[in-house]
């Protein structure tokens, strides 16, 4: 049941990377949302409500809805257009997403880990390096922070490989991160929006030496 | 103890933020202050108990943490509003000191971290305060800066997590999952190479974009350039030493396996790219504040080359790092009183120094002293130590290649400290003789004074203190 969840999951990686609207991209980043739920469940040895809870409010709540949402609303805000512009031709987008995802594989495939824990250690390494050259080759900088949403899922995946003992503490620290980080790139894309027409990353040169 | 300090501190950041009597925020600083002082104190006391579950003041968090608190003190009394004194609204000042305080508060609780995640998550809010500190003069060179720098460090500390993760699957499901640096450095023998290995990849990529090393290093310098004097002078030393302390407990794990030498070659790698980094761009650059960030960089190299030289370069690096703290935040807290007389960052326009302001003009000649590690700054022993542990290491090419790279770096510094400090500036326009303050003038040349005093005749206590970081690593 996981390994199917995971292989959705990888799907969608290759759908993002030939995806051409930011709403597509929202879309994904809520279903992926729903999938990391779906694995969670699955996951979950001891059904006690406190988990549940949490996990219910980490993936479906905050990576499913709210982030989803909070971007649609600084696109509309800021009339960012609705095309993704990546720099890159879609057909060659795909193409390394695949060899991205192919080369998790081969390495999960070699690492010296438990039978169970490879496909999450595929799926996460794929969704960390889709993210990188997603971000490298969309000229938007919303895309960038979709991007950054992408990898912190793979990140999610990766702390399910380590199995059900990460401290609350800690999960609790990421999700405070995720949140943070994406409200303040959010605030901050307004204020670049006041400044720069629009949110391009050319335009974003101005300091060099 | 530190609960108590860290729920001060946010309590007094807080109380920052929303006041807007320059009394009473002036007297809140001055409490953070002596809060600091006392954590300080209480630390050295306490020396190598656990405090509260996850932090434990060991020797390189007593080193880091007394270096923050002898830099808080300047930073805080050295005024942010140079560059629009009018334009000093309640509610922007505000912001900035509770901001100073946050950072401040998470790098102290960074160094006596003893739990890698607790470490993370402190080095995570000092992003955040960061760019806060960053954004300060709210125009467009300082959002494009905020907006690199929380996306950088942001990515590099997933890299982080990543590699923390990592370092959990190579525990295995047989241990438990607790991530003590005692535990991790304790078990650390046993635990799988290829794990060790790639988990080391990521961590210390992720935290170069704190330490200042090849290849996340570029944030770093956006923002030293953006932020206002005294908040990059603290990101220059103390700020980048979070990444050296981040960067020495992964090493302390590593040092206890068989894949040392292999990490090693990482890090010179990584030190090497750095100093080749800053000597280029010290050769172009033409902003005073980008050119000291751009010589923290070949420092962290330096500092990075002893680590990975090991031996006598272990002693040197935390030296080395200590001396480099002092040094820089002086020059940036004097890049400061620049700005204030000039108005620009732009070497070209800035000459004559010494005629303007003479107390400054000579604090800029020693700070150029220590930065080149020229004789008789304390840098010059340390930076000595660090090359002679590459060559008892055997590695030759990489120290003619270090000493070639840091002569034109020498050069390059020259050629622009002099030129403000004797040439006259070609577009002379209208040079107010503005009067600086004398209490901050002050502060920096005590900093300056520490870094000769450390390096030529360090007392017996610090000594003793870095041997017993060095042995972190050799025990």
């Amino acid at each position: 049941m996981t390994n199917i969840l995971l292989i959705v999951f990888a799907i969608t990686l290759l759908y993002f990377s030939i995806a051409n609207r930011l709403m597509t991209y929202l879309s994904l980043l809520t279903a992926q949302g729903l999938l990391l739920f779906g694995v969670a469940l699955v996951e979950l040895h001891q059904m006690n409500i406190v988990n549940l809870a949490f996990i219910l409010l980490e993936t479906v709540v905050v990576k499913a809805v709210a982030i989803p949402l909070f971007i649609r609303y600084v696109i509309k805000k800021n009339k960012i257009k609705r095309e993704a512009e990546p720099f890159v031709p879609y057909f060659v987008s795909l193409i390394v997403a695949t060899l991205i995802i192919a080369a998790a594989y081969v390495l999960s495939m070699v690492a010296d880990m438990p039978q169970s824990g490879k496909p999450y250690f595929a799926a996460a390494l794929a969704a960390v390096f889709c993210g990188l050259f997603f971000i490298v080759s969309r000229k938007k900088i919303i895309t960038h922070v979709i991007c950054y949403v992408l990898i912190e899922n793979g990140v999610f995946i990766l702390s399910m490989a380590v199995g059900n003992e990460m401290p609350l503490l800690v999960n609790l620290g990421v999700l405070l991160d995720v949140f943070v980080s994406v409200f303040l790139l959010g605030i901050f894309i307004n204020k670049v929006g006041n400044v720069i027409n629009d949110g391009d990353v050319n335009q974003l040169s101005t300091i060099k030496d | 103890m530190i609960i108590a300090y860290l729920i001060a501190s946010v309590t007094i950041a807080l109380l920052l933020f929303v006041c807007r009597n320059r009394v009473a925020s002036i007297a809140l600083m001055t409490l953070f202050v002596l809060i600091q002082c006392s954590l300080t104190v209480y630390e050295f006391i306490i020396k190598d108990m656990a405090d509260a579950v996850y932090f434990k003041p060991d020797a390189l968090a007593l080193i880091m943490l007394s270096a923050l608190t002898v830099v808080t003190i300047p930073a805080l009394i050295h005024k942010s509003n140079y560059i629009n004194p009018e334009d000093d609204s309640p509610r922007v000042r505000g912001i900035y000191q509770g901001a100073m305080v946050l950072l401040v508060m998470a790098l102290s609780a960074a160094y006596l971290s003893s739990h890698i995640a607790v470490t993370w998550i402190f080095v995570e809010i000092t992003t955040l305060s960061a760019s806060a500190l960053v954004f300060h003069r709210r125009n467009a060179g300082s959002i494009e800066a905020t907006w690199k720098y929380i996306f950088v460090c942001s990515i590099s500390l997933v890299f982080v997590f990543i590699g923390i993760l990592l370092l959990g699957i190579s525990l295995g499901n047989a241990q438990q999952f607790d991530l003590q640096y005692d535990m991790l450095v304790a078990i650390a023998p046993s635990l799988d190479t290829f794990w060790i290995k790639i988990a080391f990849v990521f961590i210390f990529a992720g935290y170069t974009a704190k330490f200042g090393l090849v290849p996340m290093y570029t944030a770093g310098i956006d923002a030293k350039d953006k932020a206002p004097a005294p908040a990059a002078g603290l990101f220059s030393s103390v700020l980048m030493n979070v990444g050296f302390v981040g960067v020495f407990r992964m090493w302390q794990i590593v040092a206890h396996t068989s894949v040392l030498p292999w990490a090693a070659n990482v890090v010179t790698a990584a030190a090497l790219l750095s100093v080749v980094v800053a000597a280029v761009y010290l050769i172009k650059v033409k902003n005073v504040k980008r050119m000291l960030a751009y010589s923290s960089v070949e420092h962290m190299g330096v500092v990075a080359l002893g680590l990975a030289a090991g031996g006598v370069g272990y002693f040197a690096a935390i030296l080395h790092l200590v001396l480099h703290t002092f040094a820089k935040s002086a020059l940036f807290f004097q890049v400061g009183h620049i700005y204030r007389i000039y108005h620009t960052k732009n070497i070209y326009h800035i000459g004559n120094y010494l005629k303007y302001n003479r107390a400054g003009a000579v604090l800029l000649l020693l700070g150029f002293v220590c930065i080149t590690a020229t004789p008789p700054s304390g840098l010059f022993i340390s930076e000595l130590m660090v090359f002679k542990s590459i060559f008892e290491a055997g590695s030759f090419i990489a120290l003619a290649f270090v000493l070639i790279l840091l002569t034109i770096i020498i050069w390059a510094l020259g050629k622009n400290f002099f030129k403000m400090l004797f040439t006259p500036a070609p577009t002379c326009g209208q040079i107010e003789n503005v009067k600086v303050s004398t209490l901050e003038t002050a502060t920096q040349f005590v900093l300056l004074a520490l870094v000769f005093w450390l390096g030529l005749c360090p007392p017996q206590c610090f000594v003793d203190l870095i041997n017993e970081a060095v042995q972190l690593l050799t025990h």
